[in-house]
């Protein structure tokens, strides 16, 4: 069956919107086409620096006949009602057929239209997709024409089964050509079919696939860096960028001058990254940043990229100049002398500026310090100083740096190794993926941080919303409960309850991945007295091992049996049943062993849970099973003696209280 | 192609260039601009159904780049090459890259990048999409389609094409520190302009009088505004608007705006902005008359 082939030529379209565009096209096209009734075999799309392609295969030459029926208004309907249908249908009155329906009878419409052959359809709906196509930001460029594009489109190339399919956008026809690379090739290449299309790109120096462009990069990069005895620093981000900056992708590698080399690398690789899209190289011996970088051109010369490296190498001279300038004259101020200028510097509207929150950084760092047994002189010294790079000049060029600017210059500053750890890592861990500070200091200072915009934000009302989280709260909290539960860290949360609602649910998005059931956490935390994260999850994580063995998910169906029977009899009787169990009132054999039984239990799980053995108290649990099975077997709750029945609902009671103690086993699914 | 041996021979290079190709040749505007784009040629003359191709240099005025001439490329004082192509042609892209080569830079041996920067420039209330152009890892012009200025939308798109003259010629030269260029061959930029960034940053920074200064932006803020009331002078207008843009950037250098006065500030220099646009709009010049009627 034939193939479709489209290209949508322009001016350079911006990296970041390429792969997207990409899909955009496909996903538009292959819409349109099935909303027609076409079906195809393969489609593939791609996005590069100059061009959108689409390749669809085994799409039939003609489209196929298709019949629709349409129900109408009922036959009684007001008059206006079969107008709408009638505009709707684009039939008359007399072409409407009648059908019965149990509600009634209703205008049915037949609409039956002929297949058309393919090329028709597609020079129909392309259009349709480029007028409708999501840029995320466009541009008009023609004269009395309101037509957009990502920037100027210059060619559109389509074909069908290698013959052109002719249509007009943007003042553009439809046809078989393209161009190649913009300096490595010239002049129009001509083509049929995706075949040719690909080949033909290739000889003009374009390589059409972002991930093969990618794979060129990464391969070429590791290679030239080997050659060096180096290796790349991993960048996919970047990696990602470039590939959609060069259609021919050359990876060129140049040197960093040696007076720059005593500038952290962190400075040093922001700066190539951010502003010169450059690889950083490093030793893999030593994990030290080499002084060479990787460019990735768009160029092949006939120098062999001799002044492309040249002229890279200056323009980055220039950059780490800029930077070494920010570096050497920071550190003429300290860090303390900085404090002070955190006052001209707004946080947030409604919370002050940056010193402001410095002192509420610094007194609950002070609290938490005590409360962990940390050095408090040195939490709060480390708080202090915590904001202060964000007055640096390099910061101010590199924004991602702070933190770890800090960290360096409280070490120039001789503020002693704990306080400029914790300052450099307060704001860790930046994502899933960053280790959490683990030393004293920089644990207390880190949540305080994170702690104080979580209470500060939720007390002026500044909370998360399903589409937006603009002060990364959700990563705070998240942050928070990595750092208790990865130190083991025994910090109770004194929050808000909405607050600590807040944490619950981070706290099951974050155990979730480990395998964590999130109803566990609830039945947990809905016992309302755990403010305590590592407890929390060990209880949870025994409450889970013990609902998988077969003691504990018996005692659980027995929990729901009796908890439903209570729930029964409560609403019969309109009461709960709370009252002690008269043993007197107790006759059968297997009444008498659950109320025994519960006595023990009762008496035993509260001081485990005390202790925080929830091994033990999972056992005191495991050995009321048995009992309550034999309960439900050989007794009758609904006695006909009144006294004898409340007093079996209150026994009922007793063993939904004990296993409230451990969790709330309502909440527990299955 | 030979290149351009000193930083007016690139002047020259350029303006006999764009003059080839249909730019009227303008000279620099006299009054202090952050950029070429305030430039009326760019601004108002962006705005409107006319058709109007102008090339033209214009100092521009960063009062907080200032580096009392010892950063060796960053400029409280510097030259733009300004090209404003309305509408912009189909090979306007094929046109740049002829300038390029004509000032000496063979695009086959280096490697030349349309980088995504779109535009936007709040105190003018105007935006546009476009490029870095990049040679070599040098950003060396900013390449950008209109699509609204003083809040307008435009009538006909046009390209401006803006190069930093002195970053040019610095890679043009091989020359590391601005005022090593030489400006001609007898010249070196530091000749000319060294003494002028060392005083014009101590002047920026620490001796502009702010009181003098804000009266400065109050007086042309109520002037613009008288000479849009009744018999409108979109150009006299637009005048003070730019003095008081200016204004803002030497209080902005001095330190004395704060965060959220700032947004306010160049609020008010917009809504001036939008007032002369929209006063050009409406007066001969501005509006659609055919040119031979």
């Amino acid at each position: 069956m034939p193939d479709l082939l489209l290209e949508l030529f322009s001016e350079e379209i911006p990296a970041h919107m390429q792969a997207q565009a990409a899909k955009d096209l496909e996903r538009l096209t292959v819409g349109m086409l099935t909303d027609r009734g076409f079906l195809f075999e393969g489609i593939k799309a791609f996005g590069g620096p100059r061009r959108l392609t689409l390749a669809i295969t085994g799409l039939p030459a003609e489209q196929k006949d298709v019949r629709e029926e349409l129900k109408g208004p009922k036959v009684d309907a007001p008059q206006a009602a079969l107008d709408g249908f009638l505009k709707k249908t684009g039939l008359t009155k007399d072409q409407l057929k009648v059908e019965k329906t149990p509600k009634g009878d209703v205008y049915m419409a037949v609409i039956e239209r002929k297949g058309r052959v393919t090329p028709l359809v597609l020079a129909e709906i392309i259009p349709e997709v480029m007028a409708k196509f999501p840029w995320p930001k466009s541009m008009r460029w023609l004269p009395g024409n309101s037509v957009r594009w990502v920037r100027p489109l210059h060619s559109i190339l389509a074909t069908f089964d290698g013959e052109v399919v002719p249509f007009e956008f943007a003042g553009i026809k439809s046809g078989n050509a393209t161009r190649g690379h913009r300096f490595l090739s010239s002049g129009i290449i001509e083509v049929r079919r995706f075949e040719d299309y690909e080949a033909a790109l290739k000889k003009a120096h374009v390589v059409l696939d972002a991930s093969e462009r990618a794979e060129i990069i990464s391969h070429d990069l590791k290679q030239k860096a080997f050659a060096l005895g180096l290796e790349p620093i991993e960048d996919a981000g970047l990696l990602a960028e470039v590939s959609g900056l060069a259609e021919w992708p050359t990876v060129l590698i140049g040197t960093i001058q040696d007076q720059f080399m005593d500038v952290p690398a962190e400075i040093l690789q922001t700066s190539m990254r951010t502003h010169q899209k450059y690889f950083s190289l490093r030793d893999p011996k030593t994990g030290k940043m080499a002084n060479r970088f990787a460019l990735v051109a768009n160029m092949l010369t006939k120098d062999g990229g001799k002044e492309i490296v040249a002229g890279n190498e200056r323009v980055l001279r220039a950059r780490l100049s800029d930077a070494k300038f920010f570096w050497d004259e920071d550190r003429k101020h300290s860090l303390e002398s900085r404090v002070e200028k955190l006052k001209g510097i707004v946080f947030h509207a409604k919370l002050g500026t940056q010193f402001d929150r410095v002192e509420r950084i610094e007194k609950l760092a002070g609290e938490i310090a005590a409360k962990i047994g940390a050095d408090v002189e040195k939490a709060k010294r480390a708080a202090r100083l915590a904001k202060a790079d964000l007055t640096t000049g390099v910061v101010g060029e590199f924004p991602e740096l702070q933190g770890v600017i800090g960290g360096y210059y409280a070490r120039h500053d001789k503020e002693g190794t704990d306080v400029a750890n914790a300052v450099r890592d307060h704001y860790r861990p930046a994502g899933p993926g960053d280790a959490v500070p683990n030393t004293p200091v920089s644990i207390v200072v880190a949540l305080a941080d994170k702690l104080d915009a979580l209470t500060a934000f939720f007390g002026t009302g500044e909370k998360p919303t399903g589409s937006g989280d603009p002060f990364a709260l959700r990563r705070a909290a998240l942050g928070i409960i990595r750092i208790l539960l990865e130190n083991k860290l025994r910090f109770p949360l004194k929050v808000s309850d909405e607050l600590l609602t807040f944490f619950a649910d981070r706290l099951k998005v974050a155990l979730k991945e480990k395998g964590i059931r999130h109803d566990l956490i609830d039945a947990v935390f809905s016992l309302g007295h755990e403010t305590d994260l590592v407890r929390l999850v060990a209880r949870v994580k025994a409450l889970q091992a013990f609902l998988k063995s077969d003691d504990g998910a018996n005692l659980l169906a027995g929990y729901k049996r009796a908890a439903n029977i209570l729930k029964a009899e409560e609403k019969k009787d309109n009461k709960t049943f709370t009252r002690e169990v008269l043993e007197s009132h107790l006759s059968e054999p297997a009444e008498k062993a659950l109320f025994a039984a519960l006595a023990k239990a009762r008496g035993a799980i509260i001081p485990a849970l005390e202790k925080e053995d929830f091994a033990a108290a999972m056992q005191q649990m495991a050995s009321l099973r048995v009992p309550v099975d034999a309960f439900f077997e050989g007794v009758k709750v609904n006695a006909d003696d009144k006294q004898v029945r409340e007093n079996r609902l209150n026994l009922l009671a007793s063993l939904r209280a004990t296993l409230h103690q451990v969790a709330d086993f309502s909440r527990i699914e299955g | 192609m030979a290149k351009a041996r000193t930083f007016q021979d690139l002047i020259l290079t350029l303006q006999n260039y764009w003059a080839g190709h249909g730019c009227l040749i303008l000279q620099p505007y006299d009054n202090e601009m952050g950029a070429g784009t305030f430039h009326p040629a760019t601004t108002l003359r962006a705005l409107g159904p006319r058709p109007w191709n102008a090339a033209f240099v214009q100092p521009s005025r960063r009062p907080s780049d200032g580096r009392y001439g010892e950063n060796p490329n960053r400029l409280q004082h510097y030259y733009q090459y300004q090209v404003i192509l309305k509408p912009a042609p189909a090979n306007v892209q094929e046109l740049y890259l002829g300038s390029i080569r004509a000032i000496g830079l063979d695009p086959d041996l280096h490697d030349i990048r349309f980088v995504e920067d779109d535009w936007e420039s709040p105190t003018l209330g105007a935006a546009g999409l476009g490029w870095e152009v990049w040679c070599d890892g040098m950003e060396i012009t900013q390449f950008t389609y209109f699509q609204q200025v003083g809040g307008i939308e435009c009538d006909l798109v046009c390209a401006e094409i803006t190069y930093g003259l002195e970053r040019l010629a610095m890679y043009v030269q091989n020359v590391e520190f601005v005022y090593d260029l030489a400006f001609n061959d007898e010249f070196r930029y530091g000749e000319v302009f060294h003494q002028n960034e060392q005083e014009f940053s101590a002047y920026n920074f620490e001796r502009a009088d702010t009181e003098i200064l804000f009266q400065h932006f109050k007086d042309a803020e109520k002037q613009c505004r008288e000479l849009l009331t009744g018999k409108k002078l979109a150009l006299p207008a637009y005048d003070q608007c730019i003095k008081a843009s200016h204004a803002f950037n030497l209080l902005d250098a001095r330190g004395v705006i704060s965060v959220t006065e700032r947004a306010a500030y160049i609020g008010r220099v917009r809504a001036l902005a939008q007032a002369c646009c929209e006063a050009w709009l409406a007066s001969p010049m501005g509006a659609y008359t055919p040119r031979f009627a």
